[in-house]
């Protein structure tokens, strides 16, 4: 019994990774087969990234604030209270502003993909887009997951600033810092090194994002219920994945430029 | 049994308009799982003709047209659309075919994020890759006018009735003027007046554009107006064919059961 239950779930797995190894080819041959969808990307591009914009600068607001709070007890202990501009920048630019961008964004955008692709799926309209003989990869998938490949390093570029905004402000509760030498002292700290992974693995991050929610939506079965399993099972799957691009890349950058 | 194949010898000759064979499916099996759903369908649909599928729910009507074009795989048999196999084309040739053959979904399958108008020019700007927007406005007048909706060209899906939903999904299949038409169940949900006006349409369509067409349906109304050849379906198999005052006059329990509202 036992052995059965792990035989079909092992089955289970290889059959859905062959499943999204298939969807994931069929996106790169849609992309580069021309008949680019641009207004739907735009849509879509609006959709993700600004209706994203609010949820992402207040969380990264408060991001930035908390840690500063966090930070300075600490810091003031070891006598290195100069140094809290840089330590919040290095942190918010490096890990903070990109996880947590990711993560909520996993949260809002994965989840309405699955959910708008699954209920689709379930009232038959990718298959009447199908039968019609027009391309429901290129017009549903192909722009969704460019969208939030492009727009999840956008949103999380400006989560940084607004973040460091929030630690400026923080700060200013105790101390007396102006708003040139903080964020002089924010930058100063911080090079390429520090930004160009952190920028590659949002892209990343985006592209999880988008494939999972399209993946999962595209695939649902043709029940109400799975509408709401496809949606979930999104949000869980890209947050996962989110975490485990993000351990890659620190291997990865550590071995390259350290 | 003897009535079975006594309807099937009656209808081969009479019904047909023309000998050209648009649609032939032989010896069609499909499973689910463990469950057979189509066990041996056998079909074959001329050019110009209307042929009206009758059957329980849930055995199998809707999984037959989904084979025809390609939605689904048979697991045995073969489905020859235009004298192809379906299940052998490459997707660009099925991609072709599809232009070619219009299928009404059973649910409409509208695209809600989309409006009436930006729903049937759809299949318009991206297969048949129309630019021109004059054209594309003029047929999307002419088929809305079609089916009496002019005024809903702007309306979400979302904001339509079931009937008006159902009426636009048929103007969204009709406006690529399509050879074949599968029409899944187009008048089930309506009043008997809309109904009617559907029926009518179809044969207004056959009429004008020559398409050949299967129509799925429950209602004995559309079935006799349309219809200019019967089958029955049961347990997998068609079990009966003909036209439909044959059908109405039939001996058969099961046949004749489907006709007792129409005497
Ligand atoms: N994609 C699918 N996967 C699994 N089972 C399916 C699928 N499509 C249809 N079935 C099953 O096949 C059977 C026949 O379905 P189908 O939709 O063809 O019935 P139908 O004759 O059209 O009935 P109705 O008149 O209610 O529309 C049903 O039992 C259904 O559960
Ligand atoms: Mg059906």
């Amino acid at each position: 019994m036992a052995e059965q239950i792990m035989n079909s779930g092992w089955r289970r797995w290889m059959e859905s990774v062959g499943d999204q190894t298939v969807f994931l080819t069929s996106f790169f041959r849609n992309v580069f087969s021309g008949g680019f969808e641009w207004s739907e990307f735009v849509r879509q591009s609006y959709e993700i990234g600004y209706k994203s914009l609010t949820l992402v600068s207040i969380t990264s607001f408060i991001m930035g604030l908390v840690l500063i709070l966090q930070l300075r007890p600490t810091l003031v202990d070891f006598g290195a209270a100069s140094m809290l501009p840089q330590t919040l920048a290095v942190s918010i630019i490096r890990e903070m502003g990109p996880i947590i961008t990711a993560i909520i964004c996993a949260g809002k955008i994965a989840s309405s993909i699955g959910a708008e692709l699954g209920s689709m799926k379930v009232t038959e309209q990718i298959d009447a887009m199908e039968v019609s003989g027009a391309n429901p990869v290129q017009y549903l998938v192909v722009t969704r997951i460019l969208a939030t490949t492009l727009m999840i390093p956008l949103l999380t570029m400006i989560g940084d600033v607004i973040s460091l905004f929030g630690g400026y402000f923080a700060l200013n509760f105790t101390d007396d810092v102006s708003f040139t030498l903080y964020f002089t002292k924010c930058f100063a700290s911080l090079d390429f090194t520090d930004y160009l992974p952190a920028l590659v693995k949002t892209v990343f991050f985006g592209f999880a994002i988008g494939f999972v929610g399209c993946y999962k939506g595209f695939n649902s079965n043709k029940g109400t219920e799975s509408v709401g399993l496809a949606a979930n099972s999104a949000v869980v799957t890209a947050s996962l994945w989110v975490f485990f691009i993000d351990m890659l890349a620190v291997q990865i950058t550590n071995l390259l430029f350290y | 049994m003897d009535e079975v194949n006594q309807h099937k010898e009656g209808a081969e000759q009479p019904s047909a308009k023309t000998d050209e064979v648009m649609v032939k499916i032989e010896h069609l099996r499909k499973c689910f799982g463990s469950k057979e759903v189509l066990k041996d369908i056998n079909l074959t649909l001329h050019k110009g003709e209307n042929l009206i599928v009758l059957g329980r729910s849930g055995q199998g009507k809707s999984v037959t047209i989904q084979c025809i074009v390609g939605l689904l795989t048979p697991d045995k048999g073969s489905v020859k659309v235009f004298g192809q196999e379906v299940a052998e084309l490459s997707n660009d040739e099925l991609k072709e075919l599809r232009t070619r053959v219009g299928f009404l979904f059973q649910s409409g399958a509208l695209y809600d994020s989309m409006t009436v108008k930006e729903n049937l020019e759809f299949a318009l700007t991206r297969v048949l890759k129309i630019k021109d927007q004059q054209e594309l406005d003029q047929r999307v007048k002419e088929v809305l006018e079609g089916i009496g909706l002019p005024e809903a060209i702007d309306k979400m899906p979302s904001d339509l009735s079931g009937g008006m939903r159902k009426r636009v999904g048929l103007a969204r299949t009709l406006i690529v003027k399509p050879e074949i038409m599968l029409y899944d169940e187009p008048t089930t949900g309506l009043d008997p007046i809309t109904s009617r006006e559907i029926s009518e349409l179809i044969l207004k369509m056959q009429k004008k554009y020559k398409t050949s067409s299967i129509i799925i349906t429950h209602d004995m109304e559309c079935a006799r107006i349309t219809g200019d050849r019967v089958l029955i379906m049961n347990d997998g198999e068609y079990i009966a064919q003909g036209t439909f005052e044959e059908l109405q006059h039939s001996e058969d329990e099961f046949v004749k059961s489907f006709f007792l509202d129409t005497l």
